[in-house]
């Protein structure tokens, strides 16, 4: 099933002219078609101004097509009617963690959501100890976020869109501002939601390594998307990724240049594991 | 051996000191940072990292212990603290958000204005530091804003380099940028520090910039510097990196991994560059492949 179909969708940011001068229009997303299915782990790279956020925002109806439909989970984010189904759908998860947190305590951060939404108070309790145990900060639920690390304020802003319940989870750039545990903490609590729970997931990233993850990578450019397929296929085009301001993860890459240098490297490869082990093959091969 | 332009001595910092959330954030902290070096300093969230560079150029003050910027204490004489600032320069975390004038020429020219600098004087550094960015004089006349992130970043980087500053420190000068961003911006770092022999310590999460630009790797956990060697040593302690909430680069981590599989390849290796190599001369040995 379909959770988020996108066809033609453009938007255009308004730029306000300097000293009186008519508004002009900057578009940032172009006649995008995208489907997305449900419980799919989606990644989307692109370089900066490629539209990616304006992508998410657009998603969770923070902005309105100005051309093209867009449904999330079967409502229309064109109308007014049903934005708080849009909004309760799908959860978004910022850069910054500080921006995003809102109390002091963290079940009470995590509760602010549900307390909004109306949930009765039993379930809020039970909806927040869930969704902590499921990014694994329930040891933390009576801290305050201030004392927490990167990654571990980040998994209580996850935690804080669960307990929305949503049915699919975007994160804008979400390990942009971590350290290597963070990102590893982050990264692990977002592919047990999309592997235990079904979770559909939507990751925005900088980091290739980080679509090595994902079921499908999704490439933006120009507010469209110019190239997409399982990690493996799309890390195939070095050159093509590099012109569009990516590049490969540095195993692809390490493939790509022994393949150049003239050995029978398969094309591709996007782990360490695999790497050695296809690189221990050619090293045993008659 | 290099002129030493920055030393810290048993340096002591704790935040909060007598109060309940006392936290002692620099635990006797030794190091001594050569003229003209390019070093990286890595260490997990609370490490104690941003805390260290804060007391590079005074913004805070040592418990015990002391910082010496060209064999001087910096706090010694209170009034030269301005000079101790002006000299070593830090470039903060998305610094793009401090830009605020209405021309990137302006806004880089704001630093040297500052110091009472004559007209000509300003104008030449603008220049100067604009070209070591890589923005060209017409993007100096555009408004910051319409800049691209990386080029904002770069233009943020041009106003602390316009002070002209004898050491340079740029925590996470990456940050939130594509690939290509990144490389510009690392690639600009490493002319930079080519063609003006500045000393450059830059602060990053990501091992695999690090490893790209830096000579020398200082690794700091729970206020300690635990680790003060050239990369190819720090790397291939990837085990006690993780531990410490860091890691190596990927291509350190598969060279390794191909060493514990039998492959006869040096230590060290860290760079994509240098495992390529390295495998494809292994492979090519053994087996007699045609390799260009």
């Amino acid at each position: 099933m379909k959770i988020i179909e996108a066809d033609k969708v453009c938007f255009s940011y308004r730029i306000a002219g300097a000293d009186g001068a008519e508004e002009t229009l900057a578009p940032a997303v172009r006649e995008l078609s995208l489907d997305i299915g449900e419980g799919e782990f989606v990644a989307v790279l692109g370089r900066n101004g490629s539209g990616k956020s304006t992508f998410a925002k657009l998603i969770n109806a923070l902005l309105t097509p100005s051309a093209g439909q867009l449904n999330v989970s079967g409502y229309s984010t064109a109308g007014e009617e049903h934005i708080w189904n849009i909004r309760q759908t799908a959860g978004m998860v910022f850069q910054n963690p500080d921006n995003q947190i809102v109390a002091t305590i963290v079940e009470e951060d995590v509760a602010f959501g549900p307390e909004n939404l109306g949930v009765p108070t039993a379930e809020i309790r039970a909806r927040v100890d869930e969704a902590l145990a499921t990014v694994g900060m329930g040891d933390y639920a009576l801290h305050s976020p201030h004392f927490l690390s990167g990654g571990q304020k980040q998994r209580v802003c996850i935690a804080g869109v669960l307990a929305m319940k949503p049915r699919i989870i975007i994160l804008d750039e979400p390990t942009a501002m971590l350290d290597p545990i963070g990102r590893r903490e982050v990264l692990a609590a977002v592919s047990r939601l999309n592997r235990q729970e079904g979770m559909t997931v939507l990751l925005i990233t900088h980091y290739m390594e980080e679509a090595v993850m994902a079921d499908r990578v999704v490439v933006m450019d120009k507010g469209a998307a110019v190239l997409q397929g399982t990690p493996g296929e799309v890390f195939l085009h070095g050159p093509l990724l590099r012109e569009l301001g990516l590049n490969l993860p540095q195993i692809t890459e390490i493939g790509a240049r022994l393949a150049e240098c003239g050995l029978p490297v398969k094309p591709g490869i996007l782990t360490i594991n695999e790497m050695a082990d296809e690189l221990c093959s050619i090293l045993n091969s008659k | 051996m290099l002129h030493t332009k920055l030393e810290i001595n048993n340096l002591v910092f704790t935040y909060n000191k007598g109060a309940s959330f006392e936290k002692k954030a620099l635990d006797n902290v030794n190091l001594k940072i050569g003229a003209g070096e390019f070093m990286g300093l890595i260490g997990c969230t609370g490490s104690g990292k941003s805390t260290l560079i804060q007391q590079f150029n005074a913004l805070l003050k040592p418990e015990s212990g002391n910082v010496l910027l060209d064999g001087t204490d910096i706090h010694a004489d209170k009034s030269r603290l301005k000079e101790v600032r002006r000299k070593v320069g830090l470039v903060f975390q998305y610094p793009e958000q401090q830009l605020f004038e209405e021309t990137v020429a302006k806004d880089v020219a704001f630093g040297p204005k500052n110091l009472g600098l004559p007209a000509e004087e300003i104008e030449e550094r603008v220049k100067w530091a604009l070209d070591m960015v890589g923005l060209t004089p017409e993007m100096g006349e555009q408004s910051p804003f319409d800049l691209s992130g990386g080029q904002k970043r770069r233009a943020a980087i041009a106003g602390v380099l316009a002070m002209k500053p004898e050491v340079l420190v740029l925590d996470e000068p990456a940050a939130g940028l594509d690939p290509v961003g990144r490389d510009e911006i690392l690639m600009k770092i490493r002319e930079m520090h080519k063609r003006t022999g500045i000393t450059i310590i830059l602060v990053s999460h990501s091992m695999e910039d690090v490893a790209r630009l830096v000579e020398r790797i200082a690794v700091i956990n729970g206020g300690r510097i635990v680790m003060d060697d050239i990369p190819a040593a720090v790397f291939s302690r990837a085990p006690e990196l993780e531990q410490m909430g860091l890691s190596a680069p990927q291509a350190a981590l598969l060279a390794q991994e191909l060493q514990k599989r039998g492959f006869r390849l040096r230590d060290g290796l860290y760079t994509v560059e240098d495992v390529v190599a390295a495998v494809a001369q292994e492979l090519s040995v053994n087996k007699g492949l045609n390799h260009k």
